[in-house]
């Protein structure tokens, strides 16, 4: 039975047109994703079922909820269905969770709030719901605070609040975009068994097609605000008959040309490295305990090399990568380039900094934004004996911009001005202008959307084929992984646990862990047509 | 939570210590001789001698400090040279005036600035918002002194509802008392009621933003539930900041709103003894002016780690 139609929806945020006569359908039990790139207008669609919009919106056309007009019902009546009727999930569980009220207080309040029963019960509500969610009160009491747990177990309580009046619809913006594989792969077997139980709709709004492909029954592709192509998932991906379908699962499973890596010399080498942070101290005077965030570890990365390191948050990869970059010091272990140690009598040695640049995830923090892209790209001469100046250094700024794919004129513009793919080009740049032998990718292309991330990593095996550049590719997401490395580095708790080329580590994992990484990782299916891209090597 | 309040306990001690040290280097030991800075330069020699020994200032430094610290820890806080009578009584006396008038003026502007605040930031950009953000402007710019002559034009000489000036003393009842201090605390009230009105509206403004407060609209709460429920205490930590660091400001600070109201508080005893130049009132009197700030941040501490569990965790 159909529970929730939306019809010839349209939205405008001070009269900028979002969505354009989005039509839908969802039925109890059934899963429906939306899916499409960021701007697309997926989340807008959802808040505009909660009745949660910005202030400033004008909307036409109808969304049904089992017989009630959303889009005209009075506030009060849409304050009642929204947690009793209609739940939502959202994209950030680190922030999604007040942050000074226990997480029973806050599974406790969308029973209470809707006077679905008295306190007692609501807590005994509260308990019941948790336990479905994974979270057991004998190891998450009611009174834990958000902060005692990790964004899982975060985003577990913010499904416990959204279920816990058994609401019809579900809606889950993203629910798991910001969570690790593993935990990842259980959230979503969580909504799916919770979908199989209570007969909910589930409206499932992914920017990731093999998410998608694996757990919902309808597929909605959409851009620029409207729903491209529509219909049951196995028979989208089979048909894809929008173009724009197929190149958003194109781009999710490209391939970058990265031709023979000339591995020959070593460049990187990191010898019994191990990394120590204090911890608070457990009574007031005593000693500080230490945690060992990165365990004696060793590896060699070969000039030309492009190696990958993943690992799920808090395994120690971005301290290793701190380490790396002559940050941090340091508790034991020599990290060298090129034979010169990176750390040299307390200091970050200079003369290796200015061979290693380092590309980060967010392409809108990582610029100053009152500087000009020629500022903001020249600004690792500081790390040279003797910048460029004049003439010299305009060369410079142009040849850096050409080689990402920008103009030498893009160098007077603000950075605003720029779309995340170009800026993260921006940051390319800024890395390559010093010519450096080693370029560290810490998540960089995380933030983008899939068909940007397939030009940033074509251009990336460009430059490295192009100038011989040495990479270390670090990311949670194994797709991307696979796609640019020649070898693959799996860190878990601070250590290493297989190190292997990138093709025989994706055809055959040996490590436990390693296997239940690519086992929790979403596949896309393998449909004919789509095996006729391109798709080398592996 | 105990090893937070031990911890913050501990840089109470080391603050007072060091504060301790500064003002009686400050005032002991910076290059002149207290006893001939206190004569003035027309003083006999002799006389100087004997403000000297009566000093103690022919002791050696460390022994002054401990005389000093120890006198202060056991309730002398030595002779004023001026009024011949202990600072310790002096301070008392005062004290009975600033520290309700203190008290009185931050209850009044906290009982504005909370709901100003919070139902200017709930219309944010409306009417409503509009004119409390006009009239926080106002109270910011005002001049106490000035907003003090027309209460008591107003209220003290046309109504004649108050008195103009001056304090009955608490022996004469609670009310009386209470009466004689309304319009100074009024007065010092509206430029803090303003700042704090100000600062809960933009530190709720921000809460409003947050992802939590989209989940709470998401279980069904109303805005203005949202608000009074999850935004209100996540809003308060730097209000709880302002609010310590008036308290402070008003104990020492309310000078100008003592001399309008001619009332005899702790900040025009330390006006007379600095311009008498009886350092012996001054140091007693700054270090007691820290002693109490230090000691409200102490307070300020732990109301923070009251509305926000993430601090009682961490050391």
């Amino acid at each position: 039975m159909t529970l929730l139609r939306i019809e010839n929806l349209s939205l405008a945020i001070h009269g900028t047109p979002i969505l354009h006569g989005i039509s839908l359908k969802i039925a109890e039990g059934e899963i429906t994703a939306l899916t499409g790139e960021s701007g697309s207008g997926k989340s807008m669609t959802a808040f505009t079922t909660m009745g949660l919009l910005p202030k400033g919106t004008s909307t036409s056309g109808t969304i049904t909820f089992d017989g009630t007009e959303l889009l005209t019902v009075p506030e009060p009546k849409m304050c009642d269905l929204r947690g009793r009727e209609i739940g939502m999930v959202f994209q950030e569980p680190m922030t999604a969770l007040n942050p000074v009220q226990t997480i029973g207080a806050q599974v406790m309040e969308t029973i209470l709030i809707h006077k679905a029963m008295p306190p007692d019960q609501a807590e005994e509500r509260a308990r019941e719901v948790l336990v479905r969610v994974g979270l057991p009160p004998e190891r998450f009491p009611l009174t834990r605070y958000p902060h005692e747990l990790s964004g899982g177990q975060r985003q577990r309580v913010v499904i416990a609040m959204a279920i816990a009046l058994r609401p019809r619809l579900l809606i889950a913006d993203e629910p798991t975009t910001a969570l690790d594989v593993t935990t990842q792969a259980q959230i979503l077997d969580l909504l799916k068994r919770l979908v199989k139980e209570d007969g909910m709709a589930l409206m499932m709004i992914t920017h990731d097609l093999a998410v998608v492909s694996d757990m919902a029954d309808t597929l909605n592709v959409m851009r620029h605000g409207e729903i491209v192509e529509s219909g049951p998932t196995a028979q989208v991906l089979r048909e894809m008959r929008h173009p724009y379908t197929r190149q958003l699962f194109e781009a999710s499973r490209h391939q970058a040309d990265l031709g023979k890596a000339k591995a020959e010399a070593p460049l990187l080498s990191v010898q019994n490295v191990s990394r120590d942070y204090p911890l608070p101290r457990k009574t007031p005077f005593g000693p500080r305990p230490m945690f060992r965030a990165v365990n004696t570890v060793s590896f060699e990365i070969k000039r030309g090399e492009r190696v990958g390191l993943v690992g799920e948050s808090g395994c120690g990869k971005s301290t290793l990568t701190r380490a790396i970059l002559g940050l941090e010091p340091t508790q034991g272990g020599q990290i060298t380039l090129a034979g010169d140690p990176v750390w040299r009598d307390g200091h970050p040695n200079l003369k290796v900094r200015r061979k290693m640049q380092v590309v980060f995830q967010d392409p809108y923090g990582s610029f100053n934004p009152r500087h000009r892209v020629a500022r903001l790209i020249t600004e690792p001469f500081h790390l040279l004996p003797d910048p460029p100046k004049g003439t010299d250094r305009d060369t410079a700024i142009a040849e850096a911009l050409i080689a990402v794919g920008l103009k030498p004129e893009d160098a007077n513009r603000h950075i605003h001005a720029f779309s995340g793919g170009q800026r993260q080009r921006i940051a390319i740049a800024r890395a390559l202008i010093i010519k450096p032998d080693l370029i560290v990718f810490d998540e960089a292309v995380s933030a983008l959307d899939v068909r940007v991330r397939a030009q940033i990593l074509d251009l990336m095996a460009d430059l490295s084929r192009a100038y011989g550049l040495t990479y270390l590719f670090i990311s949670h997401d194994l797709s991307v992984v696979r796609s640019i490395t020649d070898r693959v580095m799996v860190m878990r708790a601070g250590e290493i646990v297989e190190d292997r080329p990138t093709a025989d580590i994706f055809h055959a994992p040996n490590h436990p862990y390693t296997r239940e990484l690519m086992d929790a990782a979403p596949q896309l299916p393998d449909f004919p047509e789509a095996q006729d891209a391109p798709h080398p090597a592996l | 939570m105990l090893g937070y309040i031990v911890k913050r306990l501990i840089s109470l001690a080391i603050s007072l210590f060091v504060a301790s040290v500064v003002i009686f280097v400050v005032v002991e030991i910076a290059p002149g001789d207290p006893a001939s800075f206190m004569l003035g330069i027309n003083a006999q020699p002799d006389t100087v001698a004997a403000l000297r020994t009566e000093l103690g200032l022919d002791q050696s430094k460390l022994d002054r400090y401990l005389s000093w610290v120890g006198g202060m820890l056991t309730g002398d806080f030595g002779t004023s040279y001026t009024y011949r009578t202990p600072v310790v009584q002096m301070i008392a006396d005062r004290m009975w005036v600033s520290l309700p008038l203190a008290l009185y003026a931050l209850t009044l502007s906290t009982l504005i600035a909370f709901p100003a605040g919070i139902f200017a930031a709930a219309r944010r950009g409306g009417p409503g918002d509009l004119a409390v953000t006009g009239a926080t402007q106002l109270g910011v710019a005002i001049p106490n002194f000035w907003f003090a002559m027309m209460l008591v034009l107003i209220f003290a000489i046309n109504l004649r509802w108050f008195s103009a000036g001056g304090f009955p003393g608490w022996d004469k009842g609670f009310w009386g008392g209470m009466k004689a201090l309304t319009l100074p605390a009024i007065a010092l009230a509206l430029p803090q009621a303003a700042i704090l009105t100000r600062v809960m509206r933009s530190s709720l403004l921000d809460i409003l933003g947050e992802d939590f407060m989209r989940t709470a609209r998401a279980k069904g709460l109303t805005e203005r539930q949202a608000l009074w429920r999850h935004g209100l205490r996540n809003a308060l930590i730097p209000v709880l900041t302002i609010i310590g660091l008036q308290f402070a400001f008003l104990l020492a600070g309310a000078i100008i709103i003592e001399q309008v109201f001619f009332l005899p508080g702790l900040g025009r005893l330390i006006f007379q003894a600095i311009t008498q130049r009886d350092l012996i009132v001054v140091e007693s009197v700054v270090m007691l002016l820290v002693f109490a700030v230090i000691v409200v941040n102490f307070l300020v501490d732990l109301a923070y780690a009251a509305v926000d569990p993430r601090l009682r965790t961490r050391t």
